[in-house]
């Protein structure tokens, strides 16, 4: 009998500490929810209880959201940098961690570990410089000056990625495209490249949450309404004056978060192992 | 008389034959990477050191070297060493709690229950989401009038509505919130990688140390623990980095308010660097990070080459 009581308090233990971190990690997600969907009048009164709607929802936010401010231009420019950060960091790292994972031997795993260790170089230390050398591109306060900047952390990071990915792979059929004639260069790229989709497709997503998370180089370089990407644009654009318009912060912020959550959750295993050096296996 | 053809004979540019040395074209194919590097990372740094011992701002560009002149005028002033101390509490406080987070966390997600996979994608989100955009949630949640958390405690009868507290508007108050907030961005994490670690360790030396007696905490701190350490440490110093140079949730909570109170290494960089153009101090302000980043890259260099052995 006391066994069992002992058991049964265990296991409400257990899923009481369960329920506490879900609460903990999942609360400012629900808030957001809940208060995008909430009327103003619901939302700015303190006699109301916080936790459900006291009056019908609204959709009004989303709305004054989409006709009202910059969110739609926000979202387009975020897409647009993600989409050339990706590209310059797959054309820098593809190579790159190739080389690195077969062609320059023992060279090769210090220059990675080089390469790796510039992604630790944060960008509250180099954004003062960086801004001037934006000014010198004649980029300031322009989207574009991001699409420059941001492969300074993402190129380092996935060509880590991709050389551990690499030296994962079996070299014999690239060694036997060779055999067949084809040039070292041709069996990468008909051979090496074909068979890493995979760890091309986690490079891309995360390249581009990656572009999606940055705030600092965003808050230093633009200050013009229509060029901050989505993050930025949410965050610091929607306060008017002194006042916040909460219902639509929240509503941006969900809408920004919600793809982000859903490609993390998908790669978590790959970027971790990449982020651990392939200690694990 | 036929001839034999002869396979170097074969119409092969030079060019090509240089493609197919195997250091030549490894050197072309790492080459775009470190000249991005090199460019955009290597020569900024540079750059920031040479500000720091300049009298550069952006009202008057000039070159002029100036020595330590800056590090000694900031070293005097009294809030910049409370923005050290800050930069200190914050990163230490929020790395110990989420560490402890992340640690009781991952021996809950280590048990198979119904719906663990959902658990799991739930707690991955505060780190996983842009830290910016959960940084606003938790600024609305610690509202001075609507704060949620303070209707809850006086709904529960723990204090008084006069009584309840401006998270964000009080020093200690203000410091625990971004703590706090930089805690629960930062314990997902640490979840992963322990878990990670724990799941990399051998089912049979467990079991073996199962057969000899160890009982759960003796297996945990004796056997796990020393196992998981350089995998630990990698998150460790991935989490002491992205915090102790953070400038984003300071600045949207408390914008280093009340008077200083929250003020760290990197907001200050900015307020004074970039907001008051006063490039040269803002560039020695953030180059305060360099001897913690320092030790911390070489505790890296460590851990990485110990994992190989």
């Amino acid at each position: 009998m006391q066994r069992v009581v002992s058991r049964a308090v265990g296991e409400v233990s257990f899923y009481g500490a369960v329920a506490f971190f879900f609460v903990l990690a999942a609360f400012p997600f629900y808030w957001m929810l809940i208060t995008s969907f909430k009327s103003n009048s619901d939302l700015y009164n303190v006699a109301n209880i916080p936790f459900w709607f006291n009056e019908p929802p609204t959709l009004e936010h989303f709305r004054y959201l989409f006709e009202q401010t910059l969110f739609v231009r926000w979202l387009l420019n975020s897409l647009i940098i993600g989409v050339c950060v990706v590209a310059i960091t797959l054309l820098a790292a593809l190579p790159a961690g190739y080389s690195l994972a077969r062609m320059t031997g023992r060279n090769g795993e210090a220059l990675g570990i080089g390469i790796f260790l510039t992604y630790l170089v944060p960008p509250t230390l180099l954004f003062l410089p960086l801004s001037r050398v934006v000014a010198d591109l004649g980029l300031q306060n322009s989207m574009w000056s991001l699409v420059v900047v941001y492969p300074t952390f993402t190129i380092p990071f996935c060509t880590w990625l991709l050389m551990g990915f690499f030296k994962a792979l079996p070299p014999d059929i690239e060694e036997a495209a060779i055999v067949d004639g084809c040039s070292l260069f041709g069996a990468f790229i008909k051979m090496t490249i074909p068979l890493s989709l995979p760890g091309i497709l986690t490079v891309v997503i995360f390249t581009f949450t990656l572009t999606l998370q940055e705030f600092v180089y965003a808050l230093t370089f633009i200050s013009s309404s229509d060029q901050k990407p989505i993050t930025l644009g949410v965050a610091t654009d929607l306060i008017r004056g002194d006042v916040f318009y909460w219902g639509e912060i929240m509503a941006g912020a969900l809408l920004a978060s919600i793809p982000v959550a859903i490609a993390y959750n998908l790669f978590l295993d790959r970027f971790i192992s990449g982020i651990t050096g392939g200690a694990v296996k | 008389m036929v001839a034999i053809p002869n396979p170097v004979a074969r119409p092969a540019s030079r060019f090509r034959f240089i493609l197919d040395r195997r250091e030549v074209l490894g050197s072309l194919f790492v080459a775009p990477a470190i000249l991005y590097v090199l460019l955009l990372v290597g020569v900024p740094f540079l750059l920031a050191v040479y500000y720091s011992v300049s009298a550069y701002t952006i009202y008057d560009p000039s070159w002029s070297f100036v020595g330590l002149e800056n590090f000694e005028q900031i070293v005097e002033d009294p809030v910049f060493l409370q923005t050290l101390t800050n930069t200190f509490v914050f990163t230490f406080g929020s790395q110990t709690l989420g560490l402890i987070l992340g640690k009781f966390g991952a021996l809950l997600l280590l048990r198979p229950f119904p719906g663990r996979k959902f658990v799991r994608a739930m707690i991955i989100l505060p780190w996983a989401v842009p830290v910016a955009l959960a940084t606003v949630a938790w600024q609305w949640m610690f509202d001075s009038l609507y704060s949620v958390i303070n209707w809850t405690m006086i709904a529960l009868g723990l204090i008084t509505r006069s009584e309840a507290p401006n998270w964000l508007g009080t020093p200690h108050l203000a410091m625990l919130s971004v703590i706090v907030v930089n805690a629960w961005r930062f314990f997902p994490f640490a979840i992963v990688i322990f878990l990670a670690g724990i799941t990399a360790v051998p089912q049979d030396v467990i079991d073996a140390a199962t057969v000899d007696g160890a009982g759960f905490w003796r297996r945990n701190y004796l056997i796990i623990l020393p196992m998981i350490l350089p995998i630990m440490a990698i998150g460790l110093i991935f989490g002491i980095v992205f915090t102790f140079t953070d400038l984003s949730i300071v600045f949207l909570m408390t914008m280093g308010g009340p008077v200083g109170a929250t003020s760290v290494l990197g907001f200050k960089g900015f307020q004074v660097g970039i907001v008051s153009g006063d490039v040269s101090h803002g560039a020695a302000i953030s180059l305060f990070m360099l001897p913690v980043l320092l030790v911390v890259v070489v505790a890296m260099l460590r851990f990485i080459r110990r994992r190989e052995i």
